[in-house]
């Protein structure tokens, strides 16, 4: 049952960034392989949390470093989120903390690129497994999930989209193969995304689900997404972007790419 | 374990073409099967109102679906195994003719494509667009399915937080 090999597959999971992080290796792990992922969710962590004082984001937001004094991940990351915010027209901006009509809430940094970390990070915690040589191997984070390879030869990974309402249940399911499959979505009271250009609540969608190359990519414009609503669906599908987006109404939007690899 | 065979899905499924129309459209139009012998046909409501706004093609399932070399079972509806598809009529509106072809697998919707909509318009033309083969929306189903993985934004709830991931993660049975 195991791609390449017949010893032995891992399973772990460890509580980081306040959310559970799920490493599903289907081949033999070389030695700290495994310790080296958890550890560099460590690193961003300790970057990029807008729950901590100390991260280096939030000594950015408190004017303590300047650009220039960041760690090449950071710059890195606010590159893409510069790129991203270009792309969505202005839906997807790390800096809707920092706006006077939004009201500060813990956690919801002045210059806060969550809305792609989580993504980013997999695509580098993916790139370091590769390197020693892993294939076939699923990363979850918070409900971000990178695949590569296979889970068995004959298989497909089978990604489940979180039913917004029912906490037991998934509303599809695809079955991708060296992908990412990233959510944004306002499943709980008060977790609401905020649109950057009214400084108001997003409307119109719970969740948008996207599947793409590049994790944080499919992050990024999984949030931009649930802040541009139905009228952004559009814009998605046109770019062949596979996209599915469960509206308020509990309807489903999906775009053709997305029902190619759906199976449930 | 790559049989998708989750929940069965509810025949009456509805597809909605997103329209955004000025003013309102209703149309009803009966369908006939591209298979003249089985005289099935299957009522299409296709509803908008203000621009901006989602309206629904509710497809009915076919009251009788039978393919033409079984018996007719009248009053129930019947599973057929095969995949057709059913080209409705050409329907003048207000706004433009519009037609819609919709595939059936069985008595299950699969996909609905549309093959005429308005376009003289500029409003007419975003409904082309939008209603066009490259976006779907359906129901919203809840299933139980076995998977690797879970994606959906995180719950921060005490205990999911604890269990939920990790537990779906592993529901590969």
């Amino acid at each position: 049952m195991i791609p390449g090999s017949a010893t032995g597959s891992t399973l772990r999971v460890e509580h980081i960034w306040g959310t559970a992080i799920t490493f599903d290796c289907r081949d033999p792990l070389p030695n700290d392989a495994g310790d080296e992922v958890f550890q560099w969710f460590r690193r961003v962590d300790d970057l990029f949390s807008t729950w901590r004082v100390d991260s280096e984001i939030s000594r950015l937001a408190r004017g303590e470093l300047a650009r220039g004094d960041l760690s090449v991940e950071t710059r890195t990351v606010l590159d893409l989120c510069d790129d991203v915010m270009v792309e969505t027209h202005g839906a997807f901006d790390i800096h809707v903390g920092a706006d006077p009509r939004v009201a500060p809430r813990e956690g919801l940094g002045r210059i806060d690129p969550s809305g792609m970390v989580k993504g980013w990070a997999l695509d580098r915690a993916a790139e370091r497994l590769e390197a020693h040589g892993v294939s076939n191997f699923m990363l979850n984070a918070g409900g971000d999930v990178v695949v590569r390879g296979r889970p068995a030869p004959a298989e497909q990974w089978r990604v489940g989209i979180q039913h917004p309402w029912r906490r037991d249940k998934v509303a599809a399911v695809v079955e991708v193969e060296d992908q990412a499959v990233a959510t944004s979505g306002c499943y709980e009271l008060g977790d609401h995304i905020i649109d950057p250009r009214t400084g108001k609540p997003a409307q119109g969608l719970v969740a948008v689900t996207i599947i793409g190359d590049d994790a944080a990519l499919a992050d990024a414009r999984a949030t931009a997404a649930m802040v541009r609503g139905r009228d952004g669906l559009d814009e998605l599908a046109n770019a062949g972007i596979a996209a599915m987006a469960i509206g308020d109404d509990a309807r489903v939007t999906v775009t053709e790419p997305f029902s190619r690899v759906r199976v449930g | 374990m790559s049989n998708s065979n989750t929940e069965a899905r509810t025949i009456r499924r509805a597809a909605t073409v997103v329209v955004a129309t000025a003013g309102t459209i209703t149309l009803l139009a009966n369908f006939h099967t591209t298979s003249a012998s089985t005289g099935s046909s299957a009522n299409v409501a296709v509803t908008g109102s203000n621009a901006q706004t989602t309206s629904s093609a509710g497809v009915a399932a076919p009251t009788t679906s039978t393919p033409a070399h079984s018996p007719s079972s009248a009053g129930t509806t019947t599973t057929v195994a095969a995949q057709r598809t059913v080209t409705g009529p050409d329907v003048s509106t207000q706004y433009g003719d519009v037609q819609v072809r919709v595939t059936l697998n069985g008595t299950r919707l699969v996909d609905v494509q549309a093959l005429r909509l308005p376009s003289d318009r500029s409003r007419s033309v975003s409904i082309s667009r939008r209603a066009g083969p490259e976006l779907r929306s359906e129901a919203l189903t809840a299933q139980s399915a076995n998977i690797d993985a879970v994606s959906g934004a995180s719950y921060t709830s005490d205990g999911y937080i604890q269990s939920l991931q990790g537990a779906m993660d592993r529901a590969r049975t």
